[in-house]
């Protein structure tokens, strides 16, 4: 079956597309049911009537209808400026991630790793923008706690990635997960706690939300935003999870792999697995209370920094001794 | 010419606006964020010219990590929101040796290259493995001195930063 490269290309950007906009979406939902029961609840139950499925799209027209202030002493465009470049790092970073076998990619790329390491690097770059142009010193602190700590994270993240990469010899993340064997399980694991931990830091999710920890700092870095900037920078926030969930599959999970028909239903397995890693932070959430600044710190260079060195030595010696 | 020469031209046209902004911008933290644009931009121009490692490298290093470390700083010293009139910037000087040092590398790339065309096929791609084998193989010593460079800087800014260090051992 062959089909003309516009096509192809439109159906790809189609998919990117949909991807960025629904899976973003399924995870939001499920954090409302899933923190709700877990705090004995039951969460949104009347829009869509079915278990209030719809709450979120709910939730979309509302942030639509809202007035979009701009504080008067903002500066103006670099506010306004800042929702667009937060959500960019994630698109570009969904567009290599592979979700089956062959060509079940976006743009398949020989070093799609150092790729999403780098752009989601540069998510940081809207928070400064956002916290600073607010004119607000909520904000402002707000957005240096989160470069203080998106900065330290982004070593062990850097490390334990780099771990996965030299057992599977590549920067492909197809490749890695063609290199991929059950027993990594074992092998990588404390790269993959590092990994996730550290995933969960750069996407500031809880219980490393100091940045916007609201009994502190009203809601950090997000404070002034309204309506749909704010939806934005939400949606930003759960297009973090799908992403970091995804690598982690891919990178530590063995991505479309399953106990059978990996062929024909690797995108399902892929699927699922992001899935349970979203279910993952979301419990995380729950569980956990905030850490406080010098403690997230303390954890980076003192916990995850040493974990992954440590990790890098036992996986060049297994490679050697292989 | 080729939509590789439309491409470098747009991004570096790009990049160099952006570094205009750099110098001349009176609001300060608006010029450490036209820094990433022209960085940014000089990825891209790496990466038309199939040298993607560099580029990767350019983000993640210069975008992700020194422009974002000089945004820092400035905000938790002084980042006044609107033009700052104050700016001490030493104009007749910097003209001088940045147009100075642009147009001797300018000069120098130009007469080492003439008008010499060299098509993209004809050049190994700067990609992870290629780059890798020469950084270990006829680089690997001035490799290994930078490395050394990095420690003592690491070291030299542990000492800077904690004097209490040496206080407590006299």
């Amino acid at each position: 079956m062959t089909m003309p490269v516009w096509l192809e290309i439109a159906i790809r950007v189609a998919g990117v597309f949909a991807a960025f906009l629904v899976l973003p979406l399924v995870v939001g939902q499920t954090e409302h049911k899933v923190m709700a029961h877990m705090q004995g609840r039951l969460g949104p139950m009347y829009a869509g009537r079915f278990h209030g499925w719809a709450q979120l799209i709910a939730d979309g027209v509302k942030f639509v209808q809202k007035e979009d202030v701009t504080p008067a002493a903002a500066d103006k465009h670099v506010f306004k400026l800042a929702p667009a470049i937060a959500l960019v790092p994630y698109l570009v970073a969904i567009i290599v991630i592979p979700l089956g076998p062959g060509d079940l990619v976006a743009q398949p790329l020989d070093m799609g790793l150092f790729l999403v390491l780098a752009v989601v690097g540069v998510g940081i770059v809207a928070v400064l923008m956002a916290g600073w142009a607010s004119a607000n010193k909520y904000t402002l602190l707000g957005a240096l706690r989160a470069a203080a700590q998106l900065l330290a994270y982004e070593l062990p993240l850097v490390l334990a990635a780099a771990s996965v990469a030299m057992a599977a010899g590549t920067l492909s993340l197809s490749g890695i997960v063609e290199a991929w064997r059950p027993w990594w399980l074992l092998w990588q694991l404390p790269a993959l706690g590092v990994f996730f931990l550290a995933g969960l830091a750069e996407i500031r999710r809880p219980p490393f939300d100091a940045p916007i920890a609201d009994s502190e700092l009203v809601f950090g870095y997000l404070t002034e935003y309204t309506g749909l900037r704010f939806a934005l920078f939400l949606l930003a926030e759960y297009v973090g999870i799908v992403v970091i969930a995804a690598l982690t599959t891919v990178l530590f999970l063995g991505g479309w792999k399953g106990p059978f028909a990996d062929a024909d239903l690797g995108w399902l397995w892929t699927l699922l697995k992001v899935g349970a890693v979203s279910f993952v932070v979301i419990w995380v959430r729950v569980s956990f209370p905030r850490l406080r600044v010098d403690q997230l710190q303390r954890f980076c260079w003192l916990g995850l920094v040493p974990v992954a060195l440590a990790q890098l030595v036992l996986t060049a010696a297994v490679k050697v001794a292989t | 010419m080729t939509v590789t020469d439309v491409l470098v031209c747009a991004l570096g046209a790009v990049s160099l606006g952006a570094a205009l902004r750099v110098v001349t911008s009176k609001h300060l933290v608006r010029a450490g964020l036209w820094l990433v644009v022209a960085l940014g931009s000089l990825a891209g121009v790496y990466l038309v010219l199939t040298a993607e490692l560099l580029a990767w490298v350019q983000v993640l290093i210069y975008v992700g990590a020194v422009v974002v470390l000089m945004l820092f700083a400035v905000m938790l010293t002084r980042a006044p929101i609107g033009p700052s009139d104050d700016l001490d910037r030493a104009k007749v000087p910097g003209v001088l040796i940045g147009g100075g040092a642009g147009l001797g590398l300018a000069a120098v790339l130009v007469d080492a290259y003439r008008w010499r065309e060299v098509g993209l096929s004809d050049v190994e791609p700067g990609d992870a493995g290629a780059m890798g084998r020469e950084v270990f193989t006829s680089w690997v010593l001035p490799f290994e001195l930078l490395s050394v460079l990095l420690l003592a800087a690491l070291i030299g800014a542990i000492v800077v930063s904690r004097p209490d260090v040496g206080q407590r051992s006299r």
